[in-house]
């Protein structure tokens, strides 16, 4: 592959990213200023509620938003410049630099297609392979993510596999060109916890093995624990909290952060201990305030905080948090549910 | 058993006359009499012939599950798809009629129960589905899809039926004056609590539940636990609770059964039962649940 190195450069550079998109109740900032880097090889989860734009970011990250979506910022992808970029170009990364595992994968998969059609086509596209060639390739990938027999399967169509077993189609399909990039959006969610596990494994397994960065959105906190080196936890539109996994998860600094952990119930708590809740409910992206996103339903809010946006405040390990009130949280620590 | 067909009479208040049927007595003292006796439930369902001349298919959906509920107590049940768990909550709805095995529900067998009896039992039974989005119709009130229970057992009075509506939205933390708004006007969670309220209605003493935080985010699934939760000590229903979770079953169950296949491998109260899992079954799916930990 002729590709160009860039030792020094991250593999993936946000910067600043906006998207507004246009809905029936008038424009909405989806996405608010994130920003991240990526180097190769490295993973990142993405944990949030649903409508805090999670999808909407990676989406971003494909071309894959609506075209009245306005994108502005900074996505640079080995040195190239995604936003703005032709589509004709951005096919170009699609499938063959990024790779991307769906939440559903009946939907994500063609039902009138063979899988080994489906498998093979960014072969063919971006690799410009044989059909023959194609089917080779197809049948070491179907090998690889575990489908029982594979030859045997390569002209089955995608109902004639269970749940599990699509989605590691869908895994066939994303790594079929060797992405540099694995996006995995939800990727387990509508998998039962047993073939959860198998499938997460397989993405840390062939992770590790082809040296891909990846990002995983997960609602899941557990998932995001246990398969990611550093993560982000967004809340309308923005980025509350960020860092290496392992110092989000022991200082949990943004008071949204504490309450996703203290809203999850636990196997083995007595019982009729009552959960923490955070009150309200996730605000509509349409209905953001200026300030702090989380101003509405957070306990420590006070009038600055709907004010403006509140800057990201440096705390060791490149931890990262957007809160003003941090000094005020952590002298009521004690009052906080761990 | 005739003259038994004023439903209204006793509606809402515990029931007082239900003729005793096939010899059974109803036991007045709660304390004594499970709520719910679930006894060697069978139910296979035979899907069409694949080819001319060969057998039926069939699918053991349930092969033998027992199980009781005490007023006022809840059981869980979990397992992944395929398991079963659902057709469970069918059929002790009566939504289904087992292959095998009997339903009893204060004392009485739903499945033995005639039409008319069956609809007023159901008084006492109530039930939650998984999608707020899917089990509210789009084009009803609040007013009508929550009193719609009301309607089905009796002629209360429209007056009445708001009435009530508005006791049973005030129990879920909504107000009197959502009662004229259409469900596309609330969020998930809150729809969730009207889905409570339409089953907390009838006043049930069993509320059937299935997955009924699973479509929720976290922070709002927090919410509708705690108050299925303080409805619980308000009212003392009873939970049969579906859920492949077992977070959520630990945390709202006082026993827990593990079905697979069909069967039940494994019961016991939550606590115990994940703290020391003796089937493989039950430890698989503990392992396979990702910890908020992270590794190392």
């Amino acid at each position: 592959m002729t590709m160009p190195q860039h030792s020094a450069m991250p593999l993936l550079e946000v910067d600043d990213l906006h998207v507004r998109l246009q809905t029936q109740r008038g424009p909405a900032e989806a996405v608010r200023g994130i920003g991240f880097t990526l180097e190769r090889g490295e993973t990142m989860g993405i944990v949030g509620e649903s409508g805090c734009g999670k999808s909407i970011t990676v989406q971003s990250l494909m071309g894959l938003l609506p075209s009245s979506a306005k994108v502005s910022g900074r996505i640079r992808f080995d040195g190239a410049e995604l936003v703005g970029m032709a589509e004709s170009e951005l096919c170009r990364l699609r499938g063959n630099r990024i790779g991307m595992i769906f939440q559903e994968p009946m939907t994500a998969l063609n039902p009138l297609h063979t899988i080994v059609r489906q498998i093979g086509e960014p072969l063919r596209l971006h690799r410009g392979m044989s059909a023959g060639q194609a089917r080779k390739e197809v049948l070491a990938l179907l090998e690889r993510v575990g489908i029982p027999d594979p030859a045997s399967r390569l002209d089955a169509y995608p109902h004639q596999f269970s749940g599990g077993q699509r989605q590691r189609i869908g895994i066939a399909m994303a790594l079929a060109c060797g992405p540099d990039l694995l996006i995995a959006d939800e990727p387990t969610t509508a998998l039962d916890v047993t073939i959860q596990k198998q499938i997460l494994e397989l993405i840390r397994g062939l992770v590790a093995e082809r040296g891909m960065a990846l990002i995983l959105i997960s609602h899941d906190l557990g998932v995001i624990a246990q398969n990611v080196s550093k993560m982000l936890v967004m809340y309308g539109g923005s980025v509350v909290e960020g860092g290496p996994t392992a110092a989000v998860f022991a200082e949990r600094a943004h008071p949204y952060t504490q309450g996703l952990f203290g809203a999850r119930p636990a196997i083995g708590a007595p019982r009729g201990l009552r959960l923490a809740t955070i009150p309200g409910s996730v605000p509509e992206l349409v209905d953001l305030p200026p300030g702090c996103p989380f101003a509405g339903r957070c306990r420590y809010t006070v009038d600055a905080c709907r004010a403006t946006r509140p800057p990201a405040v440096r705390l060791p390990h490149g931890h990262e948090v957007r809160c003003i009130r941090l000094d005020e949280i952590a002298a009521q620590e004690g009052a906080v549910p761990a | 058993m005739s003259t038994h067909a004023d439903p209204k009479a006793d509606a809402g208040s515990p029931l007082r006359e239900d003729a005793p049927v096939d010899g059974a007595r109803f036991d007045p003292d709660p304390q004594s009499a499970p709520l719910l006796e679930v006894v060697d439930l069978v139910r296979h369902y035979t899907l069409p012939r694949e080819r001319l001349f060969g057998p039926s298919p069939v699918v053991k959906a349930l092969n033998g599950v027992s199980f009781s509920i005490r007023p006022g107590r809840s059981l869980g049940i979990v397992g992944e798809s395929g398991s079963g768990k659902s057709t469970i909550a069918r059929l002790v709805m009566a939504l289904d009629t087992p292959s095998s095995g009997s339903i009893r529900l204060l004392g009485r067998d739903l499945q033995r129960l005639p039409r008319d009896e069956l609809r007023a039992a159901r008084r006492d039974l109530q039930m939650v589905f998984q999608d707020p989005y899917g089990s509210l119709d789009p084009r009803r009130t609040v007013a009508r899809i929550v009193a719609e229970p009301l309607e089905a057992l009796a002629e209360t009075s429209r007056a009445e039926q708001r009435e009530r509506a508005a006791e049973a939205l005030d129990a879920v933390g909504l107000r009197a004056n959502d009662l004229s708004k259409y469900p596309h006007e609330f969020s998930g969670g809150q729809r969730q609590r009207i889905a409570i309220a339409r089953a907390l209605i009838t006043r049930p003493k069993l509320i059937v539940a299935d997955e009924p935080v699973s479509a929720l985010d976290v922070s709002v699934q927090a919410q509708v636990l705690n108050l299925m939760q303080d409805l619980q000590q308000q009212f003392g229903i009873s939970y049969l609770l579906i859920s492949h979770d077992l977070a959520v079953v630990n945390h709202l169950c006082d026993e827990v059964c593990v079905l697979h296949r069909g069967l039940v491998v494994e019961r016991g109260a939550p606590q115990q039962l994940f703290a020391h899992a003796e089937h493989p079954y039950t430890r698989t799916l503990l392992a396979a649940v990702p910890r908020a930990e992270p590794v190392a």
